[in-house]
């Protein structure tokens, strides 16, 4: 099991690059442990900036600090970050052009019993809904120093999500395919057995197609995995990047596939799963299921019984394709 | 010091153009602010339109967005822009010209329109250069009505907390906001004394609309260490042009072809008086 969770590979990987990078700032809004970032803070005094408990003053700050060069990291709950500074968001950040990471942790359900206020269930739609805002769901500690990595070496503003707790991994540390701004092929369902001898091309297409994001992955994964034991090939695609969202990725993964689930940690609406049926609906028709909270407070419960009690687990994942292939 | 007080009615004058050509613009706080910004841009800041990016230069943040076409004419008067070309596409379609700050244009640091934007972004500025032990100053001017905002309020309370004595802010405080008296839709009451004690250094200017008053308050400001500045700059909504001084009415209100001309005449009266 593993014990390390992915904000606090955020924070390693700023501790790292703070050291020979000192336009490297971190923000929190009274949120450094949180975000488990009291080490930067411990660290690094001079490249952090404490703002107390207003996040509209975070990200306001953030940008103005990146205004005049700086790398701005603006780390504070998600549930805040992307609604209670939406606007700042996208005036001061998006907007003006500057470039600030906004780290969103404790995402999703995380908070779990400590209710609706706690929860990000929005956070997808909102913040992908603003031009020129990236946005992003890394599914393990792996993937997220890989992202990390990546948005060091950009200038442009961008939302990352992370959960609270330590997560299951889907890659090891010696394999984790990344490249930015394309979903990650976990598993490949179609059986291609391309020969160039003579005309013939044998290409088996999976049978189903699931997309997910952040913490929703390792399910879908381990759905594939159940599902492949029956006979039913699917392809898992990790979708880390919601915006800008991987079109071709998406493409290649459905084609030939009888039907798409996409599994999200958020609301059934804007999310993950509406813009994946966007580009199907365009491109290939078919069938899309998207599985996600429901459109109401959750149950009252730690992440994992909520994701239990709503089916965003493998048995649920997989349960939802074999009615879909029926 | 006489070719500014001229300089700031010639600007007016702009202003009333930009707006006419546009069709629309906030003309009452656009005038109201305009002594500030002819400081600001004409003795204070170190900026310069042939090097507009200069990592040495001065900041200002325009907090009350929508006084655009003040704003307009400062950055043509300074050389960043060219008048002809803002009063002839301001507002068309397709034009670069809108109705709030925009960063593509040459001279504006940030977007703002939406209101209680500048003050924290403002912090931000001023810490970078702390930060960098870099002299450069930064400006923001907010207006009154603007101070509803409760984002302001966090931005006052962290400019103190980090010490920016390289942070000036300046409230165009005229009183008025589209719905009519600032005290009557949401009265701020003492506002030096809620300044103060938010830990700025507090100078009140009784007619903002002074020029010598004004650039008495900025070169005060920059004598003071250890914490920000703020000018409270007590200025005519409006002002310059009889017509239309102190009516919450001309808040954003496009003048007649008559009106057009009587706020011309009244401005260029005001000039030659000088």
């Amino acid at each position: 099991m593993n014990k390390i969770a992915n904000r606090k590979v955020i924070c390693d990987v700023l501790l790292e690059q703070a050291r020979v990078d000192k336009d490297i700032i971190v923000l929190c809004s009274d949120s450094r442990g949180s975000a488990s970032l009291a080490p930067f803070f411990e660290a690094y005094p001079a490249q952090s900036v404490e703002v107390g408990i207003a996040e509209q003053d975070l990200v306001g700050i953030a940008a103005g600090l990146a205004k005049c060069g700086k790398k701005a990291f603006a780390a504070s709950p998600a549930s805040f970050v992307t609604t209670r500074s939406y606007e700042q968001c996208k005036v001061d950040c998006a907007y003006s052009d500057t470039n600030v990471k906004i780290i969103g942790i404790s995402g999703g359900v995380s908070y779990g019993a400590l209710g609706m206020s706690h929860h990000s269930a929005q956070d997808i739609a909102a913040m992908s809904a603003i031009p020129n805002m990236r946005v992003y769901l890394p599914s393990d500690r792996h993937q997220t120093r890989k992202l990390m990595e990546a948005l060091l070496q950009d200038d442009k503003c961008a939302y990352i999500r992370t959960g609270r707790n330590p997560v299951e991994d889907v890659y090891t540390e010696e394999h984790c395919p990344f490249e930015m701004d394309k979903a990650t092929v976990l598993k490949e369902g179609a059986d291609i057995a391309e020969t160039t001898k003579g005309a013939s091309i044998v290409k088996r297409h999976a049978d189903v197609a699931i997309i997910a994001c952040g913490e929703m992955v390792r399910p879908a994964l381990e759905a594939a995995e159940l599902l492949e034991k029956e006979g039913i090939h699917a392809t898992v695609l990790d979708m880390y990047c919601i915006k800008p969202l991987d079109v071709d990725g998406i493409l290649k993964a459905v084609d030939g596939v009888r039907g798409v689930v996409t599994v999200e940690e958020h609301s059934p609406f804007g999310g993950l799963g509406s813009m994946v049926a966007q580009v199907i609906s365009t491109n290939c028709p078919k069938k899309v299921i998207n599985l996600s909270l429901p459109d109401a407070p959750v149950i009252t419960g730690t992440s994992q019984e909520v994701f239990d009690h709503y089916g965003l687990n493998a048995s649920g994942i997989a349960d939802t394709i074999r009615g879909l292939l029926q | 010091m006489e070719d500014l007080k001229k300089l700031a009615y010639e600007l007016r004058k702009n202003v009333v153009d930009i707006i006419m050509a546009g069709g629309g613009g906030h003309i009452g706080g656009d005038m109201s602010m305009m002594e500030i910004l002819v400081e600001i841009y004409f003795r204070q800041m170190r900026v310069s339109p042939e090097n507009p990016d200069d990592p040495g230069r001065d900041y200002f943040i325009l907090s009350k967005g929508h006084s655009m076409e003040a704003y307009y004419a400062v950055l043509c008067k300074k050389g960043f822009l060219d008048l002809a070309d803002v009063v002839s596409r301001f507002s068309k379609f397709g034009s670069p010209y809108i109705g709030h700050p925009h960063n593509t244009l040459r001279g504006i640091e940030m977007n703002s329109g939406s209101l209680g934007h500048g003050m924290p972004v403002a912090v931000g500025m001023a810490l970078a250069t702390k930060m960098d032990n870099k002299p450069n100053r930064v400006y923001v001017v907010l207006g009154d009505g603007e101070l509803a905002e409760g984002s302001n309020w966090e931005g006052f309370m962290s400019g103190a907390m980090y010490r920016l004595d390289n942070l000036c802010a300046v409230i165009d405080r005229n009183m008025l906001q589209i719905s009519g008296s600032t005290e009557d839709v949401m009265a701020e009451g003492d506002l030096h004394g809620k300044l103060h004690a938010f830990g700025w250094h507090v100078i009140d200017v009784a007619d903002g609309n002074d020029m010598d008053a004004v650039h008495a308050a900025f070169e005060e400001a920059k004598t003071v260490k250890g914490k920000p500045t703020v000018i409270v700059a007590k200025t005519v909504k409006g002002k310059g042009a009889p017509l239309i001084e102190n009516k919450a009415a001309w808040h954003h209100k496009l003048p007649t072809a008559e009106e057009y001309a009587q706020i011309q005449q009244e401005l260029d009266q005001a000039m030659t008086s000088m």
